[in-house]
């Protein structure tokens, strides 16, 4: 892996990776522990709304992170399948009545359906083209959600049931949705973490590491970076559908460049290629944004100060900067 | 007839649409040339100079022409600052940094032109001595500001083509894109060409947005739905060539005018649509170099 490539950035360099449950290092298992104890602890301490939304944002970051942490492409359109999972999520809960399980896996479908053909021609380029490329293609998925009549153009589908789950339990209570939304950010996270660490995620890291030679090896690398690609874009559609679900709506924002700027922001705080980053940054974002919201633009300004404060000085991010600190993987 | 004249009409408006492709495009190529680096901001700086014109005749009363060449100055010296500050620590990193970067710039250039002049457009009115070059015959009509618009640019992005090509300053940045490290080692001071190539490109961009400002309403949001475009340009091209560049510019204008006829709801996708047909087709980029 070349001196300074962005895939590395939050990797230490540990080489004896000893593996222990489920292919967590001792460090990750104390970490997901932990991590899955704040899901079961706070939503009796903090707002359930409030932790829903980082949930969604953290899955969607995990997602992100699949493509660049270990395929070391950088996506700068992943807002397309985030905000397709939504529209097609509250389309079909709303418009045709389905409930919310199959809801939430349309919209996934949703997102892998359209990662499918833009990942097909964007992974015939790297680096900075796959970005340019991919930041093309989401905006053309916006111009479409701006036109199309199903996507209600400026309002976006409003008033979208959350409905009931298998027909037995009503997510309209806060806490109910809660534990949905906590069991799918638990299922996507462990999801990605099994794909990394099966045959098919060491042969995404040999890429990562030597393309040519994986080629020489005999594997078809394209075919395995366009599945890596179309297994973010429907882990994407499935964060994107699960927030159409929590707010009730899905509209333009979710679908607009600037979400995808902001996906790839979470997962630059928390440290791009580190299994927990998404979600500490996801988590640090979300909270940023509630406690700004009323300052308005400066929000943006604040964003980009953070952006250029990461790239700048802080290039592992939070999780990678503890991992390299306490020289563990995390 | 009058279908035919309205259709031309349409037809002229797309190149000269094309026209803003064309510098911006050109802008990012020399740029990413020198320093290989994808100037997200371009676009954050076309919006600069747009206001800075604008913001030169309601506070300074200066008119047109002279902030045609003020207003790049002073967002030409804001690029080489923040070339100076930060893009310059990021050469030996991966070049996505510098994406990341300059996408963090755009967004703090952004937010703050928000803060302080708000979402909505500024009409900044172009001089009324371009009425004379109104064109204008049965239903084609063809507003005098966008002819100079079209003339304008195309004279800028020959010029530079010319400045590039044609110059010893010109060989010397293209023997820097090359090989870096000779034409160091020739004496020649490469961080500076650095600086001030960045400071170029900003300026053309700032340009452009001087250029734009008559023609769309002047607001903080105007270069980022841009940008995005000119992405798609960019790729269309391929970074090899500065008159590649220009010609995808003009060119995708054209293609824009004529889908704005036959198929007026796919002229803000068309772009992107070609965009994926080069890419299967010559991933390069039309004048690119694998």
């Amino acid at each position: 892996m070349a001196e300074g490539s962005i895939a590395a950035a939050g990797v230490p360099p540990i080489a004896a990776e000893k593996a222990s449950f489920f292919g967590f290092t001792r460090a990750q298992a104390l970490a997901f522990l932990l991590m899955f104890a704040v899901i079961v602890v706070s939503p009796f301490v903090l707002y359930p709304v409030f932790l829903m939304k980082v949930l969604c944002f953290a899955l969607f970051a995990c997602a992100f992170n699949l493509l660049i942490g270990y395929v070391g492409l950088l996506s700068f359109g992943h807002a397309a399948y985030f905000g397709m999972g939504g529209y097609i999520t509250g389309y079909a809960a709303k418009a045709w009545g389905v409930p919310p399980e199959i809801a939430i896996l349309m919209g996934a479908a949703a997102g892998a359906a359209i990662g499918l053909p833009f990942g097909w021609l964007a992974i015939r380029r790297a680096g900075i083209y796959f970005a340019m490329i991919t930041l093309a293609l989401a905006q053309m998925v916006y111009f479409f959600c701006l036109q199309a009549p199903f996507t209600g153009g400026e309002d976006g589908i409003q008033n979208i049931p959350r409905g009931t789950l298998f027909g037995l339990f009503d997510l309209s209570a806060d806490m109910t949705m809660y534990w949905v939304v906590a069991f799918v950010f638990l299922a996507g996270f462990l999801l990605i973490h099994r794909i990394v660490h099966s045959p098919f995620g060491q042969v995404l890291k040999a890429i990562q590491g030597n393309e040519p030679r994986a080629t020489s090896l005999g594997y078809r690398t394209d075919d395995y970076k366009l599945m890596a690609f179309v297994l973010s874009a429907g882990l994407a559609g499935l964060a994107g559908g699960t927030k159409a679900l929590v707010f009730n709506i899905a509209t333009l924002t979710d679908v607009h460049w600037a979400m995808s700027g902001e996906v790839v922001l979470m997962s630059l705080v928390g440290g791009l290629g580190t299994v927990f980053g998404p979600v500490v940054g996801a988590t640090v974002i979300v909270a940023m944004q509630n406690y700004l919201a009323e300052f308005g633009a400066w929000v943006l300004v604040i964003q980009g100060a953070i952006f250029v404060a990461c790239v700048l000085a802080f290039r592992r991010g939070v999780v990678g900067e503890i991992a390299h600190a306490l020289k563990v993987k995390l | 007839m009058d279908d035919l004249l309205f259709n031309l009409q349409l037809v002229a408006l797309g190149i000269s649409n094309g026209a803003f492709y064309a510098l911006l495009s050109l802008g990012l190529a020399v740029i990413f040339g020198m320093l290989n680096v994808i100037n997200f901001a371009h676009g954050a700086q076309f919006m600069m100079g747009a206001f800075a014109a604008w913001l030169l005749l309601n506070y300074l009363g200066i008119g047109y022409w002279p902030a045609l060449v003020i207003a790049p100055l002073i967002v030409g010296a804001i690029g080489v600052a923040m070339e100076r500050l930060m893009i310059s620590r990021l050469y030996k990193l991966d070049h996505l940094y510098g994406l990341l970067l300059t996408f963090g710039c755009a967004l703090v250039i952004e937010g703050v032109f928000r803060n302080n002049f708000g979402a909505s457009g500024q009409r900044y009115s172009a001089p009324r001595e371009f009425g004379a070059l109104d064109i204008e015959y049965g239903d084609f009509f063809m507003p005098g500001y966008r002819v100079w618009v079209l003339i304008a640019g195309t004279l800028i992005c020959l010029a530079t083509w010319l400045v590039i090509e044609k110059t010893k300053v010109g060989s010397y940045l293209r023997a820097a894109t090359e090989r870096p490290e000779l034409v160091q080692a020739f004496g020649i001071n490469v961080p500076l060409m650095m600086t001030l190539t960045y400071g170029a490109g900003v300026a053309l961009a700032a340009l452009a947005g001087v250029l734009a400002a008559p023609v769309y309403s002047v607001h903080p949001g105007m270069g980022a739905n841009f940008i995005i475009t000119v992405f798609a340009v960019v790729v269309i091209g391929g970074m090899g060539s500065i008159m590649g560049s220009i010609v995808t510019g003009f060119m995708l204008g054209f293609v824009q005018g004529i889908t704005d006829i036959v198929y007026s709801e796919a002229s803000q996708t068309v772009v992107f649509v070609i965009m994926a047909i080069v890419l299967l087709a010559r991933p390069a980029g039309l004048f690119g170099r694998a």
